[in-house]
């Protein structure tokens, strides 16, 4: 409107033409970037999650191909997954085992702890046939508890059950029969020290389970009475031969993985007598045909020291980090100085960037983005390292399916 | 069930000392060690059959 305006506005105009020169002198005075390579803050960005004290950037993937096309980097996966992918093995103990996979994309590596929960199958007891049960556990929760038992047999020397057909190709029979007696004439009156009456409780273990390898031993009622001229009577198994005979368990007879797992406890004169029938499944099904306990990964943590942290801050510092990341190492002249000696153990609670901006600005946390420490714990059912090599044969499957359904 | 045949003796349990006692047809309900007039009947051994889930 006024004169004052259009000075105002003439002033800012010549402001922006001055900061449009300094852009410009800037970029002229930049260096090449080179072709074929990504400058490091670009390639940070894509390597690094960087997390600072509120939280973390940079987090996500850069899955296009054609991402970093413009500054000539070919951001495909394949050539550089077959020749930069690598396994490490860490740690290799008979129910546990931690390795490293470098140079993977997440969402594969998620896809592995997905199919290790989910997809790989098991044995677990699915049926319970119960004669009799005086306990005070209910049929149902007995029941229930039966079926958590991880099962030691080899899921792959057995077949899916079709419309519970059980046969000696696809079932596990485990029989149970326990009873606790009483202990002679009841002493004293009653309902006073029922502990100190003499009389013994019994505990239920899964050693109790034993294998049943001719198959169950209940008839099914309907063919009770009637048709016993017969050789047998029909039972809730039908078995062609014995499963001991087979060479695969004649040497290594099923079995609960564990010995004592409680599933019940008995009073004097109370019993259980029952048949549990194990066939296949998988985790989606039921968590019980899980057979990892669990299977989890997480990034390599990476923490840089930016600026030297001396002294007292040092000190604060080892003291402040809950897992003991840093060191101390003494530069001379009494000075000491941090250092990180275990990075590996960084959970990134971000303890040490807490306290305020100088701390942000002289540590970085980083994670690596393709390098997954990735730790399995299997229930006992399979080794930890063929329970890995069974999943990846499952992802292997299901791209074959679905390469198939796109031809 | 043959009326001829004698009957067989079926067991129950006491409510008080938790003994088993087997009773006839026209026996006295009363338990054998405590005189307990209180008797149970047994779990049956037909088979139910539970899904472990």
């Amino acid at each position: 409107m006024s004169s004052s305006n259009e000075n105002t506005t003439s002033s800012s105009g010549s402001e922006q033409s001055d900061s449009r020169n300094d852009t410009l002198d800037f970029i002229e005075k930049l260096s090449d970037v080179p072709m074929g390579k990504l400058p490091p803050h670009i390639d940070f960005q894509r390597t690094r999650v960087d997390c600072k004290a509120d939280a973390p950037i940079h987090t996500d993937t850069f899955q296009y191909s054609g991402a970093y096309a413009s500054m000539g980097v070919d951001n495909s996966l394949l050539d550089s997954f077959s020749s930069n992918f690598r396994v490490e093995v860490i740690r290799l103990e008979k129910d546990e085992m931690e390795f490293d996979m470098i140079g993977i994309d997440p969402a594969i590596a998620n896809a592995f702890r997905r199919i290790l929960i989910a997809e790989v199958p098991t044995m677990a007891i699915e049926r319970v046939l119960i004669a009799n049960n005086t306990s005070v556990i209910q049929d149902e929760v007995l029941s229930h508890r039966l079926g958590l038992i991880p099962i030691k047999a080899d899921p792959r020397l057995f077949e899916f059950t079709e419309n519970n057909a059980a046969n000696e190709k696809n079932t596990i029979v485990f029989g149970l029969k326990v009873r606790c007696e009483k202990q002679g004439k009841r002493k004293g009156p009653k309902r006073e020290g029922q502990e100190q009456d003499g009389q013994t409780r019994i505990t239920v273990k899964s050693k109790d389970l034993v294998w049943l390898p001719n198959g169950s031993n209940f008839a099914l009622e309907s063919e009770g009475s009637s048709s016993n001229s017969s050789s047998k009577p029909k039972t809730y198994t039908s078995f062609t031969c014995s499963q001991d005979s087979l060479p695969e368990f004649s040497s290594n007879p099923v079995g609960p993985t564990d010995g004592d797992i409680t599933i019940a406890r008995l009073g004097p004169g109370q019993e259980i007598e029952l048949e549990a029938l194990a066939v296949k499944g998988i985790g989606k099904t039921h968590a019980k045909w899980s057979p990892v306990a669990p299977a989890w990964y997480r990034m390599l943590p990476e923490v840089i020291i930016l600026k030297d942290i001396e002294d007292e801050l040092a000190e604060k510092l080892v003291a402040t980090c809950p897992v003991k990341v840093f060191d101390i190492e003494d530069i001379g002249n009494g000075k000491k100085r941090a250092t990180v000696a275990r990075p590996r153990k960084c959970t990134l609670c971000r303890e040490c960037i807490r306290e305020g901006k100088g701390w942000e600005d002289s540590l970085s946390l980083r994670r690596v983005k393709d390098h997954f420490i990735f730790t399995i714990e299997s229930t006992g059912v399979l080794p930890p390292e063929v329970l890995f090599t069974e999943a990846v044969k499952i992802l292997q499957d299901k791209c074959e399916r679905a390469i198939t359904d796109l031809c | 069930m043959d009326p001829q045949q004698p009957a067989e003796p079926v067991y129950y349990i006491c409510g008080d000392c938790g003994m088993e006692i087997p009773l006839k047809p026209n026996d006295v309900i009363q338990c054998r060690e405590c005189g307990y007039r209180i008797l149970y009947k047994k779990r049956t051994r037909r088979i139910v059959q539970y899904e472990a889930r």
